[in-house]
């Protein structure tokens, strides 16, 4: 979630690069100029070196940002006959940095190394910043911006003030304001400009920032910090943002476990049909899971160029085989058996055995890949502190419309009116011409097509393979125990509510120990509640 | 709520007994007096709330109000269904249930007093006198023929005898019966109603019936509940020929 | 005779006698013939032959307690692998402390898993585990208290059928993960192993294997009475009351929480004698053992065998893990496909399990012989 320093480097470069060699930067100088300084570069002292490297850097060239970015990564070798500069990128391969050709068969030891050093480095990349800065992409400013917040060199400042004059979108100006500000409270000429500088800071999210305040604030303590000191001011806006991320923290935490209690939700909504409506308990429901998730892995197989639209056609898939084989299940086997809720347990427990020996059979007992399609992938950045994952905002959204969907589905169609007809009083139902037989297959089948939708959603987040049932279904039954049997919104609060529950307990107990508090939770709350939370009161609830 | 006052002979006496499901009434401030040795008829439609009432009595449901005073001291609102069934107010279910893999001389024992503990029964031993009441039970209920069969074996009617015979072998001071004629035959729903005259004698009773004919045959005070509370009370002529209960019988 | 009583009201029916004398058969000549005739002799057992079959003796005994809860009472646990994995764990850790110094690290008191997480004293809940006869008290004990306090809690809120098999499902569950924990003290994924004697006896000896197998047929003969015992008195009669209809046996003024909880106890602490035995003969024990599947797999022992008989439930136990021993061999593919179908087969068609079948195919045969002699005797 947090920014990586790690990730963000080559990233940068590599866009840099592609850019550079679209040639799409302002026009070209003389190229002997380019040459001679790079000539010169590899003889000089650090001294030289640097500013040789400013030299370079003001060239409007090309070919200056993958030079300069070669020597950043310490990648810039000149050859001892031909004195040609290449950028080394693999034991043998490199790019001739002057012609822009690619070469192969490459032998290091024919080369000389242009040395680098730490001081050079720290410069060469506020420089390569600074080119960024000025790049006509608004997206290759924003995030060289956002890499200078890292920066707390002053000799920086100008450049940042130019940037920041000339910036035309608002997010990079106060990105930048936010780098000036903070090589303000470093390096202020008076208290007055940090003081100001430091308050300009306050409530800044960036983990940037904090590391320059604990800078600012380092030498006195909290306590010794007298009122109107630079000290006390960045202690001040410390305790402010440290407040503002715990409360991003929260947020966090609350965003994980909404989108666990999504999965749990998906995988519980199913288990709600065939066992809060039917009374009929599936132990097969995770390998209805795990048929949905196979679905997808199919589907993704057959079209291996249409990963980005896989899920759309995944999700009817998997609802027809999942609700395919649940309906006959149901024909086959649950309706011999109902009125004995034990006997049907236990069966459906064979089936489940037996679905998960066939998909080792027919795929393989490992875990099989399935992929993220593009869309899916990334991050929402919120602030500097928080930031969602894609992949867990799409599964929330999706658990929510399934079970909208179902909610619409039971209460204003004909086939969910004979579905609670059925379910209350067959009988009646039965002489009203219902074919109660079909009603009570097809809401097995609904039942277990949610399940396999679920699965989609679920090979999204997990690995895929025979044993991916197993590690849900007992979570999905304390969602529908814990909710209370027979009530879709019971479902939802309860699913949300473990989900919730089960994040909020990790960071204090570990992941596993949460887990377990919550089963010896819902184990002694079904105790006080054996019916759930949203339990059916009256005589009818007895036995 | 209606207070009135506590006749020292009532056997069991309801007293504003408030039962609701999710907002729905099912009794509302219902009172009931029963005197010891007494037959009581209780009709009313669907939903009028007879097995509510029987709930409440025997302890499976507890009411949001109202008490239910038993010989005049025990409040019953605050036992158990075994407490209460061992204090001798003794339940018939509408569907017959009996223990069908037991034998009927087996179900009988199991109703019969003692050995009622977890280790009593552990180490229970029947005595000749105990072995004599049951017995007289099967005589009673006429199943002396059957004392070996499986309980599941026998026939709708004789389950019911069955059940009944379970029940007086308590010797209880209060028998709450509902639906005893559903299901029987002409001639069983008649011996039926013999029976029940001829218990009513040692025992309270308190029969649920939607048959009219049998109520007839009973020739006893019948109330009539509504909405979960009296509507009518008194003899069957009286109770028919009451404006009330015709409205509500004939939605008039 | 003083056999003579017992026949009469404990074993009174064919099964268990039949069962009685074949578990009684089997205790006495297969260490025999393991010990006496040499290998090679057609009659010689093979060691491996012993200590699988006492395997599955111990199976039969936790069999048989699921067998009182769930054939008597109606009460179907799905965690019953909990107390037969906490009877073994109570074992393993008796067999621990025997380990003494020759473990790889040598310390003489902790055990080379906390050596290994740098523990620098035993937990207390490791303390008397040295000592054989805490040790077996444990074994009964961890169990028996475990199933009271569910229990306790369970059946005075009336979580009945599905409920409590899910619940209890839940509780192994949670069991699992936290035997899998390091920190608990329990070795972690890897469990208890290694162990090396017994009571000072060799554990690998052939000696002490028959011993060990000796003592889980006695456990399997005596818990069989046990049971026999409880379901033969009212209490049984109370149990199958509760089964057939739970609110008349209530009506009649048995608290049938009681009844539930005393034998969900019984079973539990055979459960955890049948794991204690177990632990030694295949030396080792892991929090696997906790696996909600082990826990049905029981059940399904139980109902191919026939429930509610207890005979039926041992053989249950002995013929579907020799099905399993012979096919994860041979066709390790099929053998899931197999169990899968049995649960389903046993459900559908075999309500009654295998006794079941026994017992009609006896009733056609002597009606069969009836109507023969009826012929005959009308000719």
């Amino acid at each position: 979630m947090r920014f990586t320093r790690e990730a963000q480097w080559p990233l940068l470069t590599l866009l840099l690069t592609l850019f550079l060699m679209l040639g799409l930067s302002g026009p070209a100088r003389a190229a002997g100029d380019l040459e001679s300084a790079l000539s010169e570069l590899a003889k000089a002292n650090f001294t030289r070196k640097s500013q040789l490297v400013d030299e370079i850097a003001r060239l409007e060239d090309p070919r200056v940002s993958p030079v300069l970015t070669a020597f950043l990564d310490g990648a810039l070798y000149q050859h001892k006959s031909s004195r040609a500069f290449v950028a080394f990128s693999g034991q043998d391969k490199g790019v001739n940095l002057l012609s822009g050709e690619s070469i192969e068969g490459l032998k290091k030891r024919d080369f000389r190394k242009v040395a680098i050093n730490n001081a050079l480095r720290g410069k060469l990349r506020g420089i390569m910043a600074e080119l960024q800065l000025r790049n006509p992409s608004l997206e290759t400013r924003r995030t060289a911006a956002r890499e200078m917040l890292k920066s707390q060199d002053a000799a920086t400042l100008p450049l940042l003030k130019r940037a920041r004059e000339k910036e035309t979108d608002g997010d990079v100006r106060d990105l930048l304001a936010i780098s000036i500000a903070q090589l303000n409270a470093l390096h202020g000429e008076d208290d007055e400009i940090r003081i100001a500088a430091i308050r300009q800071l306050d409530g800044v999210l960036y983990p940037e920032v904090r590391v320059v305040l604990n800078k600012v604030a380092a030498s006195v303590s909290a306590a010794e910090a007298k009122t109107g000191t630079v000290e006390a001011a960045a202690h001040e806006a410390l305790k402010q943002i440290e407040g503002l991320i715990s409360l991003n923290k929260t947020a966090e935490n609350l965003y994980f476990g909404i989108s666990l209690g999504s999965v749990l939700l998906l995988s519980a909504v199913g288990l709600a049909i065939t066992f809060g409506v039917m009374g009929v308990i599936n132990m097969a429901h995770g390998e209805m899971m795990m048929l949905g998730a196979y679905t997808t892995f199919v589907i993704q197989q057959a079209f291996p160029n249409a990963i980005d639209v896989s899920l759309f056609f995944a999700i009817p898939a998997a609802f027809l085989v999942a609700g395919g084989v649940g309906v006959l299940i149901e024909r086959g086997i649950i309706r011999h058996l109902y009125g004995r809720p034990l006997e049907t347990l236990l069966a459906t427990f064979g089936i489940s055995l037996v679905l998960q020996q066939a998909v080792r059979t027919i795929f393989s007992p490992l875990n099989q890949s399935v992929s993220t399609p593009s869309w899916m992938s990334g991050t929402l950045e919120i602030n500097g502190a928080l930031a969602l994952t894609y992949n867990r905002l799409y599964i929330i959204l999706f658990s929510l419309c399934v079970l909208a969907g179902l909610i619409l589905l039971l209460k204003k169609t004909l086939f969910g009116l004979q579905m609670r007809a059925v379910t209350q009083n067959r009988r009646m139902a039965s002489s009203m011409g219902i074919r109660t037989g079909w009603v009570d297959a097809l809401t097995f089948g609904l039942g277990s097509g949610i399940a396999g939708v679920a699965g989609v959603a679920l090979s999204q987040l997990t690995n895929v393979g025979p044993n991916l049932g197993q590690a849900y279904i007992i979570d999905s039954f304390m969602v529908v125990v814990f909710g209370g049997v027979g009530n879709l919104m019971g479902t939802f609060i309860g699913a949300m509510s473990l989900g919730i529950a089960n994040k909020f307990l990790e960071p204090f107990a570990g992941a596993v120990l949460a887990k377990i508090l919550i089963l010896v939770f819902i184990i002694l709350y079904i105790q006080k509640y054996p019916r759930g939370m949203f339990a059916l009161k009256g005589r009818s609830a007895g036995d | 709520m209606q207070i009135k006052h506590i006749d020292q002979n009532a056997i069991l006496y309801l007293n504003g007994v408030s039962v609701s499901f999710d907002g729905f009434k099912a009794l509302n401030s219902l009172s009931l007096f029963l005197e010891p040795g007494e037959l009581r008829a209780i009709i009313g439609p669907n939903g009028a709330g007879k097995t509510t009432m029987m709930d409440v009595i025997t302890g499976k449901t507890k009411p949001d109000q109202g008490d239910v005073i038993y010989n005049g001291t025990v409040d019953l609102t605050r036992f158990d269904e075994a407490a209460i069934a061992n204090m001798g107010i003794g339940r018939k279910f509408q569907k017959p249930t009996v223990i069908e893999s037991l034998t009927v001389f087996e179900n009988l024992e199991m109703a019969l007093a003692g050995g009622r503990g977890v280790f009593a029964s552990l180490f229970h031993r029947l005595k000749a006198d105990q072995r004599q009441r049951i017995e007289e039970i099967l005589l009673l209920v006429d199943l002396q023929d059957r004392v070996g069969h499986l309980a599941g074996s026998l026939s709708h009617g004789q389950k019911q005898w069955l059940e009944i015979g379970m029940l007086l072998i308590q010797k209880p001071g209060v028998l709450l019966i509902d639906e005893p004629a559903a299901g029987m035959t002409d001639i069983e729903t008649e011996k039926t109603a013999v029976l029940f005259k001829r218990l009513a004698k040692d025992h309270t009773l308190v029969v649920v019936e939607h048959d009219m004919d049998f109520i007839k045959a009973l020739a006893c005070k019948v109330t009539v509940l509504h909405e979960g509370s009296v509507l009518a009370e008194g003899s069957l002529e009286q109770v028919q020929n009451n404006e009330k209960v015709i409205e509500v019988y004939l939605g008039r | 005779m003083t056999l003579g009583p017992l026949t009469r009201t404990l074993l009174n029916d064919r099964g268990s006698q039949i069962l009685m004398v074949s578990v009684l058969a089997m205790t006495v000549l297969i260490p025999l013939c393991n010990l006496a005739f040499p290998e090679g002799s057609a009659l010689h057992v093979s060691t491996y032959m012993v200590t699988l079959l006492g395997k599955y003796l111990c199976y039969a005994l936790l069999a048989l307690a699921v067998d009182l809860i769930w054939g008597y009472c109606g009460i179907l646990s799905l965690g019953h692998g909990a107390f037969f994995a906490l009877g073994g764990y109570a074992m393993g850790m008796y067999l621990m402390r025997q380990i003494g110094d020759r473990g790889v690290y040598g310390d003489p008191v902790l055990p080379d898993f906390m050596v290994f997480l740098n523990w620098q004293e035993l937990p207390w809940f490791w303390y008397g585990f040295d000592n054989f006869a805490f040790a077996a008290l444990m074994i009964m004990l961890v169990p028996g208290v475990l199933a009271f306090l569910f229990g306790w809690l369970a059946f005075r809120s009336r979580v009945t059928g599905v409920y409590l098999s899910i619940i209890t499902q839940a509780l192994t569950y949670a069991l699992l993960l936290a035997f899998f924990r390091n920190d608990m003290g329990f070795g972690g994924n890897n469990g208890l192993t290694d162990f090396k004697d017994i009571l000072g006896f060799n554990i690998q000896a052939d000696g002490t294997r028959a011993v060990l197998f000796v003592l889980s047929g006695v456990a399997l003969m005596a818990g069989f009475l046990i049971c026999k015992a409880i379901v033969q008195s009212k209490l049984g009669r109370v149990l199958i009351a509760v089964r057939d209809s739970e609110s008349r046996t209530r009506f009649l003024g048995y608290r049938v929480e009681h009844f539930k909880l005393f034998v969900f106890v019984v079973s539990a602490v055979l459960a955890g004698i049948a794991g204690a035995l177990y632990v030694p003969q295949v030396g080792i024990i892991n929090p696997g053992e906790f696996s909600p599947v082990n826990s049905i797999e029981i059940i399904i022992w139980v109902a191919v065998g026939g429930r509610g008989t207890l005979y039926g439930a041992v053989v249950g136990a002995l013929v579907v893990n020799f099905a399993k021993t012979y096919f994860t061999g041979a066709f390790p593919e099929l053998w899931l496909f197999l169990l899968g179908g049995l649960f389903v087969i046993s459900t559908l068609y075999l309500p009654k399990g295998l006794v079941g079948i026994i017992g009609q195919v006896r009733n056609r045969l002597a009606a069969r012989s009836a109507t023969a002699q009826t012929l005959k005797t009308s000719e």
